[in-house]
């Protein structure tokens, strides 16, 4: 779907290009802003809309389905995300959802965890367990010892 | 780095290589790094972790959960339903082994600040279907990338991984990658002592429903281009399940997922009769599939079957009947959410088309065709399972290493091991990872990287931008040579190539000897023009490598379907000439291995074994 970027937003900050999964937002050398240069490889998945710092990206349904006259704009802080939905007739609708419920940059580190022992390193744990499995031990069965058993 | 190339080389020396930053690479970093505090571990990605991967735009369900710590659902139950679901194969030890670690991923995601659905009065996670949990899942990818970048040594992005390198002295174990930076245009040469191949499975192998600027609108992403398979198969891994390409039923034209509609709302599909249509079909079924259709709950690919036998018989569209079932603020806000999380090109469609959840039904549809390994199948690398409960001949020391020596795969690029999804995908990761630590403290030696190997991939990889430079003058404006393809319109014979000749939406998903071996020439004819192909810049570059994986999991997935000779999974493909399941000859894993050496290809078969 194709994304659109609206002229008199754009600063031409680059986020959009490093976000885009695609590959697909580019710089235009001559207006210095920023555009979608492969519109049938856009998934509109709206990583560079709320990427955006200025608001200045859109998303206009594909031609070969959507009629003009629609939008749905998100708009993304640290702990929700709202939603705002102009139908084809014009009804409009309005929706918040949470995305987190931690500070962003407060997950523990793997290596901040005491070193494993040998042993839980031969093992078939995986890191954290049998703890975070919230039962008494990891699962196992009576090992096969013929093939077709 | 020489500066003095136009494309300066990059080598960087590292302990793992995690090829591909989505969910199962994000939990081989996490892993990797905890069991490995003193290795040096590398992601290379081709677009941002913060939002690459089927991940990106966010989903809004966990789709594999135990719940063991309630009792909801124990390993074994898991397994006999994904062998159910995929009409009897699976890798049941691979599959036993992600259910069992699966919940620990999921209670880690949560203490991450991963939003899940929570039933104040029980406690308990809110549940949309049997394994299915409900999540405010719009950040889920960037709150698991904030744990990966924790945990790598050093991240690469914009580096499209092109080829795997072989280790000069032994082919058959694996030494590094080599990769373009689409930024600069630099070439980056990863030595590893191993690989993890963390990578896609592929949209666009077939011509997709949607024309024109609409053919982004695919189900799996339109970046998911089959590197999990044409890697491997290039490096003489062992493949299983090629031929078990995916369709799903989706919302029309949108692609809006169904599991919460059907599952947590009950909403029904009729015909546009309003008939339901699924009960009058079961004789029919019995007929081509035996007891596989009375098997509950009803497998995938069989609950598509009904509903294209239905649109062929002219009783579409079918119709999803969300008006029946959205009867309050808090059902219609869950619908629209579904969607906003995962698939917002949906939410696109209603608006864009006026459609009012509340009142009006919405089409529902049958896919195009997809290849991939962690949704309801099971394409992939053929992998070495758990030691503790994997039979003799699904082991081999490493888990989830593929017969390549140091080479281990994880998510959509492991075969034989379906419905993991997002979480799977990850716990598949980290028991990867855990496995590849193992192998490096094995193998503490570092491989062995051959000069001219790299010279020649270096030479390979950038021969498109040297083939438009020489050539553009030779035509006038426009995009139209005798002398190079571009990428797109190299992609666009593919998918015709796969759609009418492989079992593709404009073939009714049909297919027979004949066809597929037409589609073997074709795609051989296809494979001698990747070697004329053009790019004007980096960015077409990477097309072109992306197109060269998926012509390789294309070849793949034709010779694969050729082999087995029965239809077991229709409502996914049809082989008009063996039309029915054969359990007597086909209850078996179809396997193939490229050769490097030879060019040639090895199909045979691999016995399945219940664990369960």
């Amino acid at each position: 779907m194709p994304t659109y970027v609206m002229t008199d937003k754009c600063k031409g900050c680059m986020e959009c290009v490093k976000i885009c999964p695609s590959d697909i937002m580019h710089i235009d050398p001559v207006q210095g802003r920023a555009y979608n240069i492969e519109p049938a490889m856009c998934w509109e998945c709206y990583a560079c809309v709320k990427a955006c710092p200025e608001a200045a990206i859109d998303v206009r349904g594909y031609a070969d389905f959507a009629p003009l006259g629609h939008s749905v704009v998100p708009m993304r802080t640290a702990d929700r995300i709202v939603w705002k939905i102009r139908m084809l007739g014009g009804e409009t609708k309005e929706f918040t959802f949470p995305i987190r419920t931690t500070p962003w940059g407060s997950i523990r580190a793997p290596q901040d965890a005491p070193e494993p022992t040998h042993d839980a390193a031969r093992s078939e744990l995986l890191s954290f367990e049998p703890d975070y499995l919230a039962v008494d031990a990891l699962p196992t069965l009576p090992r096969p010892t013929t093939a077709g058993a | 780095m020489d500066e003095a190339q136009p494309h300066p080389t990059h080598v960087v020396d590292c302990d793992i290589l995690i090829v591909g930053g989505g969910f199962a690479g994000c939990g081989a970093a996490y892993e990797a790094r905890y069991w490995g505090r003193d290795l040096k571990i590398v992601i290379a990605e081709k677009a941002a972790i913060e939002r690459s991967g089927a991940v990106a735009q966010g989903l809004s369900a966990i789709n594999c959960y135990m719940g063991m710590r309630w009792n909801e659902n124990q390993p074994e139950d898991f397994v006999r339903y994904v062998r159910n679901d995929l009409m009897g194969l699976s890798r049941e030890d691979l599959v036993y082994d992600m259910a069992r670690h699966v919940d620990s991923t999921v209670h880690m995601l949560e203490e991450w600040g991963l939003p899940i659905f929570t039933d104040p009065k029980t406690g308990r996670y809110v549940r949309e279907g049997r394994w299915q949990v409900m999540i405010h899942g719009e950040s889920y990818k960037p709150i698991v990338a904030e744990a990966a970048r924790k945990a790598a040594s050093e991240l690469y992005e914009r580096i499209v991984v092109t080829h795997l390198l072989p280790d000069a002295k032994d082919p058959k174990r694996v030494a590094g990658a080599v990769g373009i930076n689409v930024r600069d245009g630099s070439f980056y040469v990863f030595r590893a002592k191993a690989v993890i191949v963390a990578a896609a499975g592929a949209s666009h192998i077939y011509r997709p429903r949607s024309a024109g600027e609409g053919s982004g609108r695919t189900w799996y992403p339109p970046w998911a281009t089959g590197s999990a398979y044409a890697l491997l198969i290039q490096m003489g891994a062992e493949m299983t399940q090629m031929e078990n390409r995916l369709v799903v039923t989706r919302f029309k034209d949108g692609y809006g997922p169904v599991g919460a509609w059907f599952l947590l709302l009950k909403a029904v599909a009729t015909n546009a009769a309003g008939e339901h249509f699924e009960s009058a079909r079961l004789p029919e079924l019995r007929t081509r599939v035996g007891a596989y259709a009375d098997a509950k709950p009803m497998p995938t690919c069989l609950r598509n079957h009904l509903m294209l036998q239905e649109i062929l018989e002219g009783k579409g569209p079918i119709l999803l009947h969300t008006e029946r079932v959205l009867d309050t603020p808090e059902k219609e806000t869950i619908g629209w959410e579904d969607f906003l999380n995962m698939t917002i090109g949906q939410a696109v469609t209603w608006a864009s088309q006026g459609i009012e959840p509340t009142k009006d039904p919405s089409e529902l549809i049958l896919s195009e065709p997809y290849v991939m390994g962690s949704h309801a199948v099971c394409a992939g690398a053929w992998t070495s399972g758990p030691q503790d409960v994997a039979l003799g001949e699904y082991s081999w020391g490493y888990n989830r290493m593929t017969t390549v020596a140091g080479l281990f795969g994880a998510g959509d690029t492991v075969g034989g091991s379906a419905h993991k999804f997002s979480s799977g995908s990850f716990t598949e990761g980290r028991l990867a990872a855990k496995a590849a630590v193992a192998f490096v403290r094995d193998h503490a030696e570092a491989p062995t990287v051959g000069e001219e190997e790299i010279a020649r991939f270096r030479s390979t990889v950038y021969a498109p931008l040297d083939r438009y430079a020489e050539k553009r003058g030779n035509v006038t404006a426009g995009t139209v040579s005798p002398d190079y393809l571009f990428p797109d319109q190299g992609l666009n014979r593919l998918e015709k190539i796969m759609d009418e000749y492989a079992g593709g939406v404009s073939a009714n998903y049909t297919t027979n000897e004949h066809l597929l071996t037409r589609a073997l020439e074709h795609l051989r004819r296809l494979r001698v023009d990747l070697g004329s192909m053009g790019a004007r810049d980096l960015h077409q570059l990477q097309r072109v490598w992306e197109l060269d994986h998926r012509l390789w999991t294309a070849e793949a997935v034709v010779r694969h379907t050729l082999f087995r000779q029965e239809t077991r999974w229709p409502g996914y493909y049809y082989r008009a000439d063996y039309p029915h399941v054969d359990d007597e000859k086909w209850h078996c894993f179809v396997n193939s291995v490229f050769d490097p050496a030879t060019r040639e290809w090895k199909l045979f078969t691999r016995p399945y074994h219940a664990l369960i």
